[in-house]
């Protein structure tokens, strides 16, 4: 198979699939079951044809300046298996938390098409490379998130999703804005053809500002984080492991590719010490107010807050690196697997809340008796989110402390370790009554094997990570490497 | 056009865009905040209409429009998503708790 039949189909697969459970809702989930596995093959697959290189797909066959170009490097690839694996057992998961057409409710029947179309806004974002294009994938994506928030029904989640959608939106009209003034200086919308041409000129300084602080309000980077925990916290746990894993990440990616190749030449030093200050913002805030929360689903969301933080570290170590693809590949390996570790808590939690009926940390004592598996899997998670050796956390944050100790920022390292500190502090006490032991716990729910070992799955899959790191920099080799314009 | 007639549709997309986005983060209604979002989406969509017309030769650039096309389809979509959920929304509420928690 050609590469561009691949890239093809992993556009085609999941809309079709969405389209698919639209019309036929009792089949929606064994289309999740059947789709979501040749989704990972395909990435992987592209993966492999890719071989540190980069594919290019003129969309319609049109060549740049007029038509529209999809792309993938490894940084492209790297994400679209991560989301992958990541959806395929979430989509297991949810296989048996929503059930059977009959079990799902009127509502929850929603779920199938809107994840689908989540899934193919995530591809299409992670492919595109005009900024425009990047627009229509954003707001797609926002649109299918906010309608999950929703699904629950609940006025909760309603106001959920409204804040949610208000934020979103209004995210996208200020990259929009900068979008309108980057084609009105350059007359370009590519992102290689604007590397090339941006100049430090007010408007393109005001695009950045404009872009980055609606991709920012998207991302829920301290101290735009206000929408994230109510949320990721009110929806149901599959969707609340897809947001927090995958979701916020997507427009971390087009930051990434707005600093590091459209404005890499106008980008001060000030600017990404002032990035990473809000990072580190959001690890000591948001990992507090984890320790505050006594509801588990709150507190996993707090600790996204923090770990979207981490990332945005990345921003100061890398732009001053000589080699960017070690640095990369560390913030890669933080990203995914928190991504992988994330996902495997929320879906624990989500076990958890249907067999007790709650999610009160303080009355967790005995979980462990009713759900092993899942308990486990919150251990390991736990474990790979603190950054405990062997976990690809571990790794991850291993390469951005080396990397701040050798350019001498050291206030970068000592953020990462009080971050690690209090993480461990706020695992703990969720972990401390998890595997108390209790009389009498009662269970009101069953929880299928497959919602189980799917959370217990990604939770290990995170600590395996860690051994594997030298496929993810291989693919990074060549990525944001200084002085080539990609 | 001259350029001053440039200039001052773009001020006008900019003071639009300037006045959705404070309605969208304030406190008011939810249909002010939904209208707000069309408003601030306009500012953007006269800028991009201004800029198509500064091309030099009297002949309008056709990309902005293009962009302006797909903005509108997806700020239709956005803002029929925002009323179903306002509406949603409303008829979970009591006529006390509407809009506090917003």
């Amino acid at each position: 198979m050609s590469h561009h039949l691949i890239v093809g189909l992993i556009l085609m697969v999941p809309l079709t699939a969405a389209m698919g459970a639209f019309a036929l809702p009792r089949a929606g989930r064994w289309i999740g079951l059947a789709v979501m596995p040749a989704l990972v093959m395909l990435n992987g697959w592209l993966a492999l044809l890719l071989n540190g290189g980069e594919l290019i797909q003129p969309v319609g066959g049109w060549p740049t300046p007029l038509g529209i170009q999809l792309r993938v490097d490894g940084l492209a690839s790297l994400l679209l298996i991560a989301s992958s694996v990541v959806g395929f057992l979430v989509s297991i998961h949810a296989f048996g938390y929503f059930g059977s057409y009959r079990e799902a409710g009127q509502r929850n029947r929603l779920f199938w098409p809107l994840w689908f179309f989540l899934i193919a806004s995530l591809n299409a974002l992670f492919l595109s490379r005009d900024v425009f294009n990047l627009y229509v994938t954003l707001e797609l994506n926002g649109f299918a998130a906010v309608a999950l928030v929703a699904i629950a029904g609940e006025r909760n989640a309603l106001a959920a999703s409204l804040r949610y959608l208000f934020v979103t939106l209004g995210g996208s009209l200020l990259y929009l804005m900068g979008v309108a003034l980057l084609y009105g200086g350059t007359g370009t919308l590519d992102l290689a053809l604007l590397a090339e041409r941006i100049s430090s000129e007010p408007y393109s300084y005001l695009a950045l500002v404009l872009m980055t602080g609606g991709l920012l309000m998207k991302s829920a980077l301290f101290p735009l984080h206000f929408w994230l925990p109510p949320a990721h916290a009110s929806a149901p746990a599959p969707v609340s492991a897809m947001l927090s894993a995958l979701v916020v990440k997507g427009s971390y990616y087009i930051l990434l590719r707005l600093w590091f190749e459209a404005f890499s030449g106008i980008i001060s030093t000030e600017a990404v010490q002032f990035l990473g200050l809000l990072g580190a913002a959001a690890v000591l805030w948001g990992s507090y107010q984890a320790l505050l929360q006594d509801r588990l689903k709150l507190l996993v969301a707090y600790s996204t807050v923090a770990q979207i933080g981490y990332l945005f570290l990345l921003f100061p170590l890398a732009m001053t690196a000589d080699i960017r693809s070690g640095i990369l590949t560390g913030g890669l390996m933080f990203l995914i697997s928190h991504a992988l570790a994330k996902s495997a808590i929320f879906l624990a939690a989500g076990n958890i809340m249907r067999a007790a009926g709650h999610d009160r940390i303080r009355d967790l004592d005995g979980i462990t008796h009713a759900l092993p598996v899942s308990a486990f899997a919150l251990g390991l998670g736990g474990i790979s989110l603190v950054g405990l050796p062997p976990t690809a956390g571990f790794v991850g944050k291993w390469i951005l402390l080396g990397e701040g100790l050798r350019q001498g920022q050291w206030w970068w390292v000592l953020v990462i370790l009080a971050g690690s500190l209090l993480a461990a502090a706020y695992m703990t006490r969720v972990l401390v009554h998890a595997f108390t032991q209790a009389n009498g716990s009662s269970v009101l729910a069953k929880i299928s094997p497959g919602m189980e070992w799917s959370s217990f799955t990604l939770a290990l899959l995170s600590l395996a990570l860690g051994f594997a790191a030298t496929g993810p920099a291989k693919l990074l080799e060549t990525v944001f490497s200084k002085g080539s314009v990609l | 056009m001259t350029d001053s007639s440039h200039i001052l549709y773009l001020l006008a997309g900019a003071a639009l865009f300037t006045m959705g986005l404070r309605v969208i983060y304030s406190k008011a209604a939810l249909l002010h905040r939904i209208i707000a979002i069309n408003v601030m989406g306009n500012g953007v969509f006269l800028v991009l209409i201004t800029l198509a017309a500064r091309t030099p030769g009297g002949q309008a650039d056709p990309v902005p429009h293009a962009l302006v096309l797909t903005g509108i389809v997806v700020s239709v979509c956005a803002v029929g998503l925002a009323l179903t959920l306002a509406d949603r929304y409303r008829k979970k509420s009591t006529d006390r708790q509407e809009d506090a928690d917003l």
